[in-house]
């Protein structure tokens, strides 16, 4: 939205850790997919995790949003312990995200996938939806507003009854973006957003990613496009084979020794994927 | 009525007439399709219905309303049981029509195979005969209500354990519930063993007036008087009464499927079964909501077991075979699930053919079977499915093709 070139802003976000991981392990059998990784995502800022293929990027993810539980170590979302907390509850407390690979309710409205999204805090049960009870009203109107505003923000109102498989792709990655912030979260963690899309429209996604954090909303980005990463994130975390090898801004993480040598190897199979 | 006026303000007044204003969307150009809330795309012929002036349209919903009712006393020659009484089979339609809109939202909203349907059928009408005449001799006020509680009991009784697994096992385990009912009411003196249970109570009746029937004479009708209706009498020879009570059922059961489909409860639903594990992570208990479908299909499958046994007067295990389970996901699948006009459809196709063919009992299985089989490989969707769905197979490839390029793991 702002043209103002990219700054990287080291102290600008110096705010509290919304979200910590603290020496998080997760094994699969024998493969220990992540080993002892700790960062923490400040209040309001654009965090990125950023490593080769198989490093262990989306199972971080699946460990914050309650799919897996970690093997050891504690993961906390303002200050609280996740626990044992099921998926839904930790999207209720305010972490929402999308998937790598599309997962929308494809023979649901766009506009229905995102009121999902919006229900995440209404109660609304049996009783209500027969009798239509006043709760029920209020909460689908408020749904349609949390929905509607959404979809706006999205570019996705003139979709808004279509079949969500019957949208474009980039459009699909979209909703799926607008499903998550329905949830109203407080952190929204994208798995390659920019996954198959043009220089153009990676463009505009970076645009959307700072417009998302203007809103108020602290963002956790996969991110496989360096360009994108080192343009839009105030700090960046590289894992490698499960292991942290790197944190800092875009500048001292792309200048850190580590990371050239984790990425030397793979710089051919990057460029031939995108 | 010659034609349908422009669907100017058509749009604003079906039903959707409370859309927020602050909602600055523009609806896409064409007619009225964007219209209702969550509109997706209607058949032509919706369309024009939905076009038409509201009074209009509901002069006409009244009139089929006032013909479903008036059925059992025309008399039409083609469509009438030659060999039966016609009101009976209108129940027996109107029992599957039943049973099918409530396994339509276990199986068609949530996406829950369920096998053993039957089983919640025989529960609510073993309730109405073993505490209507067997064991105790409860009033018929307080039968139906008992038989749908523990109908809705048994549901929740089969679905806690069963719907944390998945799919396939689910199949399996409810098609267990099914015969594991029949075959304790089988082995149970108390429940009836296999004698079953005779003098199930029937509604109350009362006697306010009689309705005359009409006759054909080629395409000529006129007044029977000879041959009447009691109203509203429940007895054995005359069966209409138990199709207008069955009839009723419906359409109530009929509002509150499409109170629920349009609101928290019906998305949360969907969205389960289009995708489990997302709908859990964008904030739904999709185990609280399957078990949810599970209650509300047993509690209408209970209902109908219920109506139907106080048809009959008379059950036994003979009456809840596991082909009636097979039979039942037949009508939802065949119609086509998730479309309550489409399961509507699949439950009259499966409850009223035989009735109609009765000569031809002993081909009814291959016949059924040779049907599903053409159906199977030309309309897998249904005879009638949801409108997205049908779009959706078009979409299908081509959603492929472009998730090729950079679907992972
Ligand atoms: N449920 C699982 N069971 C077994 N192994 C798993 C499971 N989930 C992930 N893994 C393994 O853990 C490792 C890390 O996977 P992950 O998906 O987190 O990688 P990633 O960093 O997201 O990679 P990509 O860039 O390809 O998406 C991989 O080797 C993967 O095969
Ligand atoms: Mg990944």
């Amino acid at each position: 939205m702002s043209d103002a070139p990219v700054v990287e802003r080291p102290a600008a976000h110096e705010g509290s850790a919304l979200l910590s991981l603290d020496d998080v392990s997760i094994r699969f059998g024998g493969l220990l997919a992540l080993d002892g990784v700790s960062f923490d995502v400040r209040q309001g800022e654009i965090f990125s995790l950023i490593g080769p293929n198989g490093a262990g990027k989306t199972t971080c993810f699946n460990v914050m949003t309650g799919v897996y539980q970690p093997t050891s170590g504690l993961i906390r979302f303002d200050g609280e312990p996740l626990g044992d907390r099921k998926r839904f509850a930790i999207t209720r407390l305010g972490i929402a995200r999308t998937f790598q690979n599309i997962r929308l309710f494809g023979n649901m409205t766009a506009l229905e996938n995102v009121l999902v999204g919006a229900d995440a805090h209404h109660r609304t049960g049996v009783v209500d939806a027969l009798f239509r009870t006043p709760r029920h009203r209020r909460e689908e109107r408020e749904g349609e507003e949390t929905a509607r505003d959404v979809m706006r923000f999205l570019g996705l109102e003139r979709r808004a009854n279509e079949l969500a498989r019957n949208l474009s792709y980039g459009e699909q990655r979209r909703l799926e973006i607008a499903r998550a912030m329905a949830t109203r979260p407080r952190l929204l963690c994208l798995d390659e957003p920019a996954a198959g899309f043009n220089p153009a429209e990676k463009a505009q996604l970076m645009d959307l990613i700072r417009r998302i954090r203007d809103r108020g909303l602290t963002v956790l980005l996969i991110e496989h496009d360096m360009s994108l990463v080192m343009g839009v994130s105030d700090r960046v975390t590289v894992l490698e084979f499960g292991r942290k090898i790197a944190e800092g801004t875009p500048t001292e993480v792309r200048n850190d020794p580590a990371v050239i040598a984790a990425y030397l190897g793979t710089e051919t199979a990057e460029e031939g994927e995108s | 009525m010659t034609e349908p006026k422009p669907p100017a303000n058509a749009a604003a007044s079906s039903g959707a007439t409370k859309a927020s204003p602050s909602a600055g969307t523009k609806p896409v150009a064409s007619g009225g399709t964007s219209s209702r809330r969550f509109g997706w795309d209607r058949g032509a012929l919706a369309r024009r219905v939905t076009a038409l002036p509201t009074p209009v349209k509901w002069l006409l919903i009244a009139l089929f309303v006032v013909f479903l009712y008036a059925l059992p006393l025309l008399e039409i020659p083609i469509i009438s049981t030659p060999d039966t009484d016609f009101g009976a089979v209108l129940f027996t339609v109107a029992s599957y029509v039943l049973v099918a809109l409530g396994l339509n939202i276990v199986l068609g909203y949530a996406g829950l195979l369920d096998l053993g349907y039957v089983g919640f059928y025989a529960v609510g009408a073993y309730t109405v005969a073993v505490l209507g005449s067997f064991q105790a001799h409860l009033s018929w006020w307080m039968l139906i209500p008992l038989a749908v509680l523990f109908s809705t009991i048994s549901g929740l009784l089969l679905g806690a354990p069963t719907l944390r697994v998945r799919g396939d096992y689910l199949a399996i385990v409810t098609l267990g519930f099914g015969e594991i009912i029949r075959l304790t009411a089988l082995n149970t003196e108390w429940l009836g063993a296999a004698k079953g249970i005779t003098q199930v109570p029937r509604p109350p009746s009362v006697e306010w007036f009689e309705i005359p029937h009409l006759q054909w004479d080629g395409f000529t009708a006129f007044i029977d008087l000879g041959d009447t209706t009691k109203f509203l009498f429940f007895g054995v020879a005359d069966q209409a009464p138990y199709y207008w009570l069955a009839l009723t059922v419906i359409f109530l059961v009929l509002g509150a499927d499409r109170m629920l489909r349009r609101s928290r409860v019906g998305r949360s639903w969907e969205a389960t079964r289009e995708d489990e594990d997302a709908a859990e992570l964008m904030g739904v208990p999709t185990f609280r909501f399957k078990l949810l479908a599970f209650a509300c299909g047993a509690f209408i499958g209970g209902l109908s077991g219920a109506l139907f046994a106080s048809r009959q007067g008379f059950i036994n295990p003979e009456s809840f075979q596991l082909l009636l389970s097979i039979l039942f996901v037949a009508a939802v699948v065949v119609g086509g699930a998730g479309n309550i006009y489409g399961v509507t459809l699949g439950a009259i196709v499966v409850g009223y053919l035989p009735e109609r063919f009765r000569g031809f009992e002993e081909w009814r299985l291959l016949v059924f079977g040779v049907a599903l089989i053409l159906l199977a490989n030309f309309r897998p969707q249904g005879l009638l499915p949801p409108r997205r769905a049908k779009r959706a197979i078009a979409a299908d490839e081509q959603l492929e093709a472009l998730e090729e390029g950079t679907a992972r793991v």
